[in-house]
């Protein structure tokens, strides 16, 4: 039951930890960011493995790149604008064009920079990796996905963009299920319609399919944890079957998640849609409830979105 | 033949086929090629524990070219010490080429890390100097900066960590040709003082003449000696050094080279 109740960023550090145990060639580079996100207890147990760069998230990509190089399996963190935005050529060219295997966390995605406000908030960074050759894109939902998929994308060859929520979670599964890098997972089967979420939208997702489930509308509600490569397959079954979706993400609707459904369904099973994200909007100060209702990322607005889509199919 | 003659022998011939490579497609990075010339002729001729015919041998010295758009001159160089047959040379920049402009270690057998986006091989270096000193390794990690390139925060970034955690895996070199793209590196965003930069960021440093193969080699040699700090040299060079159509112009960073004036300039290559 310990994975209920920890942050994930415990959980995040346990596993770094875990598998440093195992494998002598993971190493941590840092962006004094280190007491954020806990990583300072991998520094206690690997101290020489653990590379803090200070403040400086260009050079902290290019010294991970170059570790990487050498043959080390480096994980660098910091928050996921500065994992993205800030250090985008870095990323781009020092990693995946140089084919370089780093695991690039990011922590605190969209909206849940909070009180660090629109400077911190990364409505962006999904739509700015997509567009990375070669690069995966993975945002865990809760403690037992993250257990499941971080082994994963060790294993994985070549770099990974882990969007990581950092504190409280909403458990969503159930200790013992299965996850696979690039597969999306079904939490429920409906007909009516089908609604793609990922991160804490998920939560959001699955509070309204039990709302529409209450008016007589049968929702599936599929967790897309790998944005890239994204599951098509699920997308397009899914599609097939209900010929409505939304997309719920914690970012800007633009080259998110959203876009990335868009794009399969436009190109393979064309059906009605609706996005439900940030409207193309800066992020600002708030606690996650105010800047959640602010934005639309409730799970009221994913049930509007499904009445618009499904009375769109309808007609 | 002594070592010096030995060594600008090399030079020399990295100088011609460099040109050669690039008057072979008609237009390239030549002046910043030329410059650091002698400076690889010394590390891959004399000084770097390399194998040719195990280019990934771990325990290498390992050389990254920050400054990527000198690629031709590596090329040059790595031919020469038998990474690839000399024909490969006559294939800079044309279609499904294995040597593009800017090095690329995916595609040039011999080439340690892929560079070309200014600042980002020095980063890449120090992170591999931070691997071998995490391993105690036997080897160096040598870089090759430029004056131009200095002008990027990437490379501070990086200086002021190297210079921090004492990495003395790490060797690097400034081509301070004092020319960059748009006009003089003094007149543009000047650079200078370099040696008092380094220094204060907690480097070794040693100004030497950068087209003298002897000077290079001591400042090596002693850079290998230094225990404690990395090591900075600072190369005072000539862009274009070598070719009479481009030596010492501002204009030489990207130009055509034809086979004439390939020609002409190989006469004071003799």
């Amino acid at each position: 039951m310990e994975l209920f109740k920890r942050q994930l960023r415990d959980i995040y550090v346990d596993l770094l930890i875990h598998y440093a145990e195992i494998n002598p060639n993971i190493v941590i580079v840092e962006a004094d960011l280190m007491k954020a996100l806990k990583t300072t207890l991998f520094a206690e147990r690997f101290p020489d493995r653990a590379i803090n760069v200070g403040v400086a998230e260009a050079n902290m990509i290019g010294v991970a790149a170059g570790l990487a190089n050498m043959g080390k399996l480096p994980f660098t963190h910091t928050f996921t604008p500065f994992a993205t935005r800030r250090v985008f050529d870095q990323v781009t060219l020092s990693i995946a064009y140089s084919k370089l295997n780093v695991k690039m966390c990011g922590s605190d995605p969209g909206i849940m920079a909070q009180l660090n406000g629109g400077t911190h908030m990364s409505l962006e960074d999904v739509g700015l990796m997509r567009n990375v050759p070669g690069m995966t894109i993975v945002e865990p939902v809760d403690g037992v996905q993250l257990e499941q998929l971080f082994p994963q994308i060790l294993n994985h060859q070549g770099p990974v963009y882990i969007r990581l929520l950092r504190q409280e979670f909403d458990p969503i599964y159930e200790l013992g299920q299965q996850f696979t890098l690039g597969k999306a997972t079904t939490i429920t089967s409906g007909q009516d319609v089908s609604i793609f979420a990922t991160g804490i939208m998920v939560k959001e997702a699955v509070d309204a399919e039990k709302i529409l489930r209450s008016e007589g509308i049968s929702a599936s509600v599929v967790n897309i944890h790998t944005i890239k490569p994204i599951d098509q397959e699920a997308i397009i079954n899914e599609a097939k079957k209900t010929h409505a979706v939304v997309v719920a993400e914690n970012h800007n609707i633009i080259n998110g998640l959203g876009s990335a459904v868009a794009e399969v369904l436009c190109e393979h099973y064309p059906v009605i849609m609706e996005r439900v994200g940030v409207m193309d909007h800066f992020g600002e100060v708030g606690k996650k409830d105010f800047l959640m209702e602010k934005f639309g990322l409730k799970a009221k607005n994913i049930v509007d979105a499904v009445h618009r889509v499904i009375a769109k199919k309808e007609k | 033949m002594d070592l010096r003659q030995s060594l600008e022998m090399y030079a020399k011939e990295i100088r011609k086929y460099t040109i050669h490579t690039i008057a072979t497609l008609g237009v390239g990075h030549i002046g910043g090629s030329l410059s650091i010339v002698d400076a690889l002729a010394v590390l891959y001729f004399d000084q770097m524990n390399i194998d040719p015919k195990n280019p990934k041998w771990p325990m290498r010295d390992r050389f990254v070219l920050s400054k990527g758009h000198g690629g031709p001159a590596v090329y040059a160089t790595l031919a020469l010490k038998g990474y690839f047959p000399m024909d490969l040379l006559d294939t800079l920049n044309v279609s499904n080429t294995n040597l593009p402009s800017h090095t690329d270690m995916n595609k040039t057998v011999g080439v340690d890390m892929t560079t070309g986006s200014l600042a980002q091989g020095f980063s890449a270096a120090v992170g591999m100097a931070i691997s071998a000193q995490i391993d105690h390794a036997p080897f160096k990690i040598y870089t090759l900066i430029g004056d131009g390139e200095s002008q990027e925060g990437q490379i501070w970034e990086a200086a002021m960590l190297a210079g921090s955690r004492k990495l003395d895996h790490l060797i690097a070199f400034t081509d301070y040709n004092k020319m960059q793209i748009d006009g003089e590196v003094g007149l543009i965003n000047d650079v200078s003082p370099l040696d008092k930069k380094w220094e204060a960021f907690n480097w070794h440093v040693q100004v030497i003449d950068g087209h003298d193969v002897m000077a290079i080699r001591q400042a090596i040699l002693n850079a290998q000696a230094y225990h404690g700090k990395p090591s900075m040299i600072i190369m005072n060079t000539i862009k274009g050094k070598g070719a009479s159509f481009c030596e010492g112009k501002v204009g030489s960073h990207n130009m055509p080279v034809t086979k004439d004036m390939a020609i002409e300039a190989m006469k004071g290559l003799v």
